[in-house]
């Protein structure tokens, strides 16, 4: 877990990604989760809450270019005030030996509830980010990153 | 000086191949005799021309290219351009069959056609028209641009690692340019190519993998007939994927269309009239990206290596589709009134080596360039007795041709040739010369492996492959055709889902069908891999040509499809 004192630059944000790429790469022997994995870890997680799309903004790659380091940026819409902030950003994928990879969490302080990781995808695979906010609204995204064996280009 | 060789064609007339009046093609082939003039014909429109080649692939001289017969389109792009052949082609756009725009855009009758029509391309006889159109139009009024894969594709590219090109690309003031295979020269060549100059080499799709900061500049912006004209390049999105990714570690490209949106903004209020996206991302992704992206007036598209002899306009956007290895020079002149785009004219201008002067010193540049590699180029390897071509979207007599070398020299049960859409015909009689074959072949990961295979693996393969074909939704796809295979056949689905397309895998030797868990011989070349050990598939191709002496390629059956 990782807790971000302020605002960071995106060097910091890809220095903690160095961290989470590492928590990402565990060995292959492990069983990889699965869609309902990930939906039970949810709704563990978030009780079952009703979630919004839209102001959580999960921007990866349609294609993976290499398949050890996705990169990953997550932006949140919120005005990053005592009274509504974005709490956390949880990171699920549908192909990880666990169904939650990271958590980062947010205070006011940080600004802006913004990060940047690089991931490891071993096969084609939905990942999915939940924020929560200080006021208890639940913003999802979810985004479908193919992993190709090689490809063959005109 | 060429003779100029008779068009005798019996043809009445028919739409002309540019939205120009006057004498159409077919008209001018009719009356006996196509010449230069009636290729520079045009009714011109404001005062801005845009010209634009691409995929030249590094034919410096005229050429045989023989256009798919088969381009499918799978999902909302089924039956729309560029996913049209033969005679629809010919009936949606109002073309007589026979005449010069029938060879020049279509299979259909190719060998006699070729015959009657001649080679198609050559960069002296592109710079004679580009030379030409800027005498007509004012040198301040024509913008030239490249849409990249021009400097890879032929012995004397690989050989100078471009610099033939590059010199050529020099010689016809080119304004700008973007990449796709110039990305195999490797990083450090590129940025040399990059900075040589004068043109812009753009690309607003490249990140360096650490920072995430430019690796080329995104965008150059013009004055050209008053007005200002942002050129915003897009290199191929997914060269890492489709092309070895070791040559270029530390960068990231991908369709970044946030980023693109944030540099039209930047353009547009920093005074550009006209945002032009000079993209290598292939037809289909375009049509789409156009459609997402608001603020583009021209895309010139490239990589599919489709010839539209229309502009397609998708919204505002107008999309120009080029073709490739020289055969065409787009010209699109826009009227730009009050920082708009208020019309427009466009012709695809076939370029008809016989009936162009070629431009003396172009033609010495090229001369120059070729000459310490004459007598390798010249050598006869043995002659074909069949149409030998690469495009379509499962198979092509010199791809047959190229996986028989692999299964008898390097002794396997299975071959897989690259879907490369790149590299040029030969006719019935002629002659296969080293260039005929390093013409389809000359890429600097040559290396022509033996390996085993799973038939699991081997279905993994195709099926991967076919996804990146026949996804329907255009971002996922890669632009090139499917993996050629010698030795095997199967069945495709083209509107299954991955996984679910291939069926029927069979060795074609003994009708036994491929087993998941068995073990097969397999040789390829091409692969993207590093430390890949093996000849280079040239060799490999001109050992198997010289045994034969003649070639003949019976008709390839092996591959059923469905779905279409």
């Amino acid at each position: 877990m990782m807790l971000f004192e302020r605002a960071h630059s995106r060097r910091e944000a890809l220095r903690v990604a160095a961290i989470s790429a590492a928590v990402a790469a565990l060995t292959p022997q492990l069983a990889f989760a699965k869609s309902e994995d990930v939906k039970a870890e949810i709704d563990k997680l978030y009780g079952g809450k009703e979630m919004t799309a839209g102001k959580l903004k999960l921007d990866m790659p349609e294609i993976a270019e290499n398949g050890l380091v996705v990169p990953i940026n997550i932006e949140v819409e919120s005005p990053m005030t005592e009274a509504d902030y974005v709490k956390s950003v949880s990171v699920f994928a549908e192909g990880n030996p666990f169904p939650r990879v990271l958590t980062y969490h947010f205070t006011p302080a940080c600004g802006r509830a913004a990060a940047s990781l690089r991931m490891r995808l071993a096969q084609t695979q939905n990942v999915i980010a939940v924020a929560e906010t200080s006021t208890g609204q639940l913003y999802t995204a979810k985004s479908e990153v193919k992993v190709t064996i090689g490809g063959c280009g005109g | 000086m060429i003779s100029r060789r008779e068009f005798v064609i019996a043809a009445s007339a028919a739409a002309s191949l540019t939205a120009a009046s006057g004498r159409s093609l077919a008209q001018v082939a009719s009356s006996g005799k196509l010449t230069q003039d009636d290729l520079l014909r045009f009714d011109a429109a404001g005062k801005v021309t845009l010209l634009h080649i691409t995929d030249t692939h590094a034919q410096l001289n005229p050429i045989y290219f023989r256009e798919p017969s088969v381009n499918l389109g799978v999902g909302e792009t089924k039956g729309l351009p560029p996913h049209v052949t033969g005679t629809s082609f010919l009936d949606q756009f109002k073309i007589k069959p026979d005449s010069p725009e029938a060879y020049a855009l279509t299979s259909e009758d190719f060998v006699s056609l070729a015959k009657a029509y001649g080679r198609m391309g050559g960069f002296d006889r592109i710079a004679t028209l580009v030379k030409a159109i800027r005498a007509e139009r004012g040198e301040d009024n024509v913008l030239l641009l490249a849409g990249g894969d021009e400097m890879q594709g032929s012995w004397t590219s690989l050989k100078t690692q471009g610099e033939d090109v590059l010199q050529a690309l020099k010689a016809l003031k080119l304004d700008a340019m973007v990449g796709h295979w110039e990305f195999t020269y490797g990083a450090d060549r590129v940025k040399e190519i990059a900075e040589a100059g004068p043109f812009a080499f753009l690309a607003q799709n490249i990140r360096s993998l650490e920072w995430q900061e430019e690796v080329f500049p995104a965008a150059k912006v013009f004055e050209r007939g008053g007005a200002q004209i942002a050129v915003i390049g897009q290199a191929y999105p997914r060269t890492p994927i489709a092309n070895p990714r070791w040559m270029i570690p530390d960068w990231e490209f991908g369709l970044r269309e946030d980023d693109l949106r944030k540099q039209i903004e930047t353009v547009r209020s920093g005074g550009a009239d006209v945002v032009v996206l000079l993209s290598h991302n292939g037809f289909d992704v375009d049509r789409k990206m156009a459609g997402r992206v608001k603020g583009i007036d021209v895309i010139l598209t490239a990589h599919t290596h489709d010839a539209i002899p229309t502009a397609v306009e998708v919204d505002k956007t107008l999309l120009i589709a080029s073709g490739s290895h020289g055969k065409f020079l787009s010209r699109l002149d826009l009227d730009v009134k009050d920082g708009k785009v208020a019309g427009y004219r466009f012709g695809l201008i076939p370029v008809f080596s016989d009936a162009i002067t070629p431009d003396a010193e172009m033609s010495k540049l090229i001369a120059d360039s070729r000459a310490p590699y004459s007598a390798e180029l010249a050598r006869e390897i043995g002659r074909t007795e069949s149409v030998l071509y690469r495009r379509g979207n499962f198979n092509g007599t010199l791809d047959d041709v190229i996986c028989q070398a692999m299964i008898e020299q390097r002794d396997v049960e299975i071959a897989l040739s690259p879907a490369f859409r790149w590299g040029t015909s030969l006719l019935p009689g002629d002659p296969i010369t080293f260039e005929a074959i390093s013409n389809a072949t000359a890429v600097t990961y040559p290396s022509c492996y033996r390996n085993t295979m799973t038939g699991k693996q081997f279905k993994d393969v195709l099926e991967d492959v076919a996804d990146n074909i026949f996804n329907p939704d255009p971002y996922f796809q890669g632009g090139g055709d499917m993996v050629r295979l010698g030795g095997v056949g199967y069945a495709i689905n083209v509107a299954q889902p991955i996984g679910k397309r291939i069926s029927n895998l069979t060795l074609l030797k003994s009708g036994a069908p491929i087993e998941a868990d068995k073990s097969y011989t397999v040789a390829g070349w091409a692969s993207v891999n590093q430390n890949v050990e093996g000849p280079p598939i040239w060799e490999v191709v001109e050992r198997y040509v010289a045994d034969r002496k003649t070639i003949k390629v019976e008709p390839n059956d092996a591959i059923k499809v469905t779905g279409a």
